[in-house]
């Protein structure tokens, strides 16, 4: 009981993780507090009851005897077969609803990237609000994956950059390929990750919620600079993002630039 | 290697060197390859620990500032493989399962003798060639996974050289597989029924079968690498038409098991030590050997939570979530048992004992966090990153490697007819026990806070950490010079064994220390109850127990 209760405050009380800034990353924290309470209970008991035996069980001076001759316990073998196995299927049904709620589960691609792209997308977490009408908001991001670089292009204003700008609160999602290697694009606050493969397309959806400026971190080993590979998400507020928008937009027209901001 | 004879010998020549010059040379004595395979697998511990050396003093700072940045490369491909191909693996399966095979099934070899002398002498010069690529041409670059395309790309010669040395010790894995099969199904001792074996033998069996069934899988796949790195075909080059996927799919088939391959035998190996020193039997013997099967066959089917983040279906993810998942329960039970053993016994807290405990606790730290890495969204923030490097560390080395160094404690009197120190054991477990969490534990935060792996260079606001963790990496460095000075010390100047310091029941301790050719002096004993330990409860030795132990067995 004690155990219980000390593993559910270290579970609920003690953060490891860096602050979540995309709609998903609550559900991941979520996930995380779970995991880390079971696991906490699941360490400390153990731990406890091997240092306990260690210390009660030890052999004292003097004692020259053997123990007791148990062999087994069917029913005790039983019970902490069928904990373990509850304990996981829980554990893995909870992350598949967890997963589903991030938009993992989501059949990628041919739903909402229209009939323009014929080749099949592969993989990637689709969106962190399904429910809510992507197809019609999100910001596309084509990303670019090099040694060793990223590179962000906006097809709708045709702006390339080597930073990636996207404004809270509203889907994005990136559409990314790899030049050379296999590299991957990770942004620890947003507890997203996804493979870029070359030769294989893949796609990454998230909605940031809160602004700010977050690393882009490489984590594929792809050659000798690749602790180097890095770049910055900027989240920033729909306004000033528009303004970086209108900025550095070349082809787009000025309307239409307005209709995406505000839609 | 050598076919001299010692001068001094006055007995008959024989075809085989006789003194320790026979360490040298292709016996085919099961206990002489044994300690061949375990003191050159220490030789490249040694090695690839100087290499996690360099990784650890690259990281104390976060610039580039120790080595070149191709060389940062080299040196962390070469230590995992080092450790992993030649040191893990042969130790706990072709030391100490050749060692001990024998005795345990009442053989007086093993079922090939010069298959296996072979499988032993392909690691020697497969190392070698690992090692010196470095010195010659630069080492392979892509990381122990050699993923294409990186792989393809990097320099050729070294990748080349890190391909036909693990291919040569992928051979002796599957002759040394092959022959532990035969040896424990074919050479047992009449009468000797397969359910009253030791454990060690069911975890060497299961692991065999892996390294039977994986290995040609990595051999085959290495193969087509090369072909796409000399010839320039297309299996896995994307602009020639391949898929990388593909390769990462048939590495892990083999890789994942490979996990297995390290951590069976060790689980093994705890099974006969901690009886031994609890002075009880393994408690639940039966589900023991269920769930080595269970995790041999499930082994085989959890590869793909390698490749959470590399493009897979989500059903896929699916399945091989709930499957990773799933071999927590029969590594569960395992555990439990192993708890229930110590529960009630009258434990000597010696040097063996000591390892073996703080391998069941990095091991379950490890377990857990490897069902949370099973998880697909807890995985994805993590996959790549320093979080993955601790988990595996902790099973690997605070799993199999502390086993290692237990069985050593355990089994030394057998090897050399000596006793080694416990002050300085004890010493030694300390040091590594505290320098390994010291090194490793941090590393999970690190990794959740935004350090992927395998870099050389990394945000400064993860400095701190990363100097604590080098320090706990130093603290290990140093653990091994206790280590070594008894080793050899005790080897010239220990006490004397005599043939069963520990009173234990399995075969091997029924012989002299050390053994003799061919083990038995006469018929191999028959060993029906080799965990026969203990005095039942209705029967206390009333003289050997106190009040307390009677209050608390019911009287």
């Amino acid at each position: 009981m004690v155990l219980a209760l000390g593993g559910l405050w270290i579970g609920q009380n003690i953060n490891l993780l860096p602050i979540d800034a995309s709609a998903n990353a609550p559900i991941y924290d979520e996930l995380f507090k779970v995991l880390f309470t079971i696991g906490s209970i699941l360490f400390i008991g153990i731990v406890g009851l091997l240092v306990f035996s260690l210390i009660r069980f030890r052999r004292r001076s003097g004692q020259l005897g053997d123990g007791l001759a148990i062999e087994g316990n069917l029913p005790l073998e039983i019970f902490w077969t069928a904990v373990p196995a509850v304990v996981v299927l829980f554990v893995g049904l909870y992350s598949y609803d967890i997963y589903d709620r991030m938009g993992g589960m989501v059949p990628l691609a041919h739903d909402h990237m229209g009939e323009a792209h014929d080749e099949q997308i592969w993989g990637g977490i689709s969106s962190g609000s399904i429910e809510s009408a992507i197809a019609t908001n999100a910001l596309p991001v084509e990303v670019t994956a090099m040694q060793f670089a990223f590179l962000f292009h906006y097809p709708e204003g045709d702006i390339t950059s080597g930073e990636l700008h996207v404004p809270a609160d509203r889907p994005i999602t990136l559409r990314m390929e790899a030049k050379d290697v296999i590299h991957a694009f990770w942004v620890p606050e947003f507890r997203l990750k996804q493979d870029v493969i070359p030769g294989q397309p893949t796609q990454l959806s998230f909605t940031p919620t809160r602004t700010g400026r977050y690393p882009i971190v490489c984590a594929e080993l792809c050659g000798p600079y690749h602790g180097g590979m890095r770049s910055t998400v900027v989240v920033e507020s729909p306004e000033d993002w528009d303004s970086w928008y209108r900025d550095n937009a070349k082809a787009a027209p000025e309307d239409e630039t307005l209709t995406i901001a505000n839609a | 290697m050598t076919i001299s004879l010692p001068p001094e010998t006055s007995s008959p020549p024989r075809l085989q060197p006789s003194g320790w010059l026979r360490y040298f040379s292709f016996s085919v004595d099961h206990k002489v390859i044994g300690l061949q395979y375990l003191v050159c697998g220490f030789v490249f511990y040694l090695i690839g620990g100087a290499l996690a050396g360099a990784i650890r003093t690259e990281l104390t700072s976060p610039v580039s500032d120790f080595m070149a940045r191709d060389v940062y490369n080299q040196v962390l491909t070469l230590h995992g493989t080092v450790m992993i191909f030649l040191w893990i693996v042969p130790v706990v399966n072709g030391a100490f399962g050749n060692y001990l095979i024998p005795f345990y099934v009442g053989a007086r070899d093993m079922a090939f003798p010069r298959l296996n002398a072979v499988a032993f002498w392909l690691i020697p010069p497969a190392g070698l060639m690992l090692i010196t690529s470095y010195f010659l041409t630069g080492a392979a670059q892509s990381g122990w996974t050699a993923y294409p395309p990186l792989s393809i790309t990097t320099p050729a010669t070294g990748q080349i050289i890190w391909i036909l040395s693990v291919l040569l010790l992928g051979g002796s894995s599957i002759f040394g597989g092959i022959n532990f099969i035969a040896t424990i199904l074919k050479l047992r001792r009449p009468s000797l029924k397969l359910m009253q074996l030791p454990m060690y033998c069911w975890a060497m069996l299961g692991t065999s079968i892996l390294v039977v069934l994986s290995t040609p899988v990595l051999a085959g796949t290495l193969v087509l690498l090369s072909f796409d790195i000399v010839a320039h075909t297309g299996f896995f080059n994307p602009t020639l038409g391949g898929n990388v996927v593909v390769y990462q799919h048939l590495f892990w088939f083999y890789s994942h098991p490979a996990v297995y391959i390290m951590v069976l035998p060790a689980f093994g190996l705890v099974s006969e030590i901690l009886p031994v020193h609890a002075r009880k039997p393994l408690f639940g013997y039966v589900t023991m050997v269920y769930s080595i099967m269970a995790i041999v066959v499930l082994g085989l089917i959890v590869w793909a939570h390698h490749m959470f983040t590399s493009g897979t279906p989500p059903w896929m993810r699916l399945f091989f979530t709930i499957a990773t998942a799933f071999i927590a329960v029969p590594t569960g039970i395992k555990f439990f048992n192993w708890l229930a053993t110590l529960w009630g016994g009258r434990i000597s807290l010696n040097s063996a004992m000591l390892f073996s405990c703080g391998f069941i606790v990095n091991f379950v730290l490890g377990g857990i966090t490897g069902v949370a890495l099973a998880q697909v969204p807890f995985d994805i923030h993590v996959h790549d990153t320093y979080f993955v490097v601790a988990h595996f560390h902790y099973i690997v080395f605070g799993g199999s490697v502390f086993v290692i160094f237990a069985s050593i404690y355990h089994w030394y009197p057998k090897f050399t007819g000596r006793m080694l120190n416990e002050d300085l054991g004890r010493l030694h477990c300390a040091l590594t026990f505290i320098g390994f969490n010291l090194c490793f534990g941090p590393q999970h935060w690190l990794g959740l806070n935004g350090m992927p792996r395998r870099v050389a260079e990394y945000d400064p606001q993860f400095t701190l950490i990363n100097q604590i963790s080098s320090v706990g990496a130093l603290l290990m460095a140093i653990s091994t010079l206790p280590f070594l000075w008894n080793v050899i010390h005790s080897a010239l100047s220990g006490p004397v064994a005599g043939d069963n310091p520990w009173k234990a029941l399995t075969p091997e301790w029924l012989t002299s220390s050390p053994p003799p050719v061919e083990n038995w002096i006469g018929e191999a004993p028959l060993v029906e109850e080799p965990y026969g330990y203990g005095v039942p409860p209705d029967e206390l030795d009333l003289t050997a127990t106190s009040g307390r132990d009677l209050w608390s067995s019911g009287k």
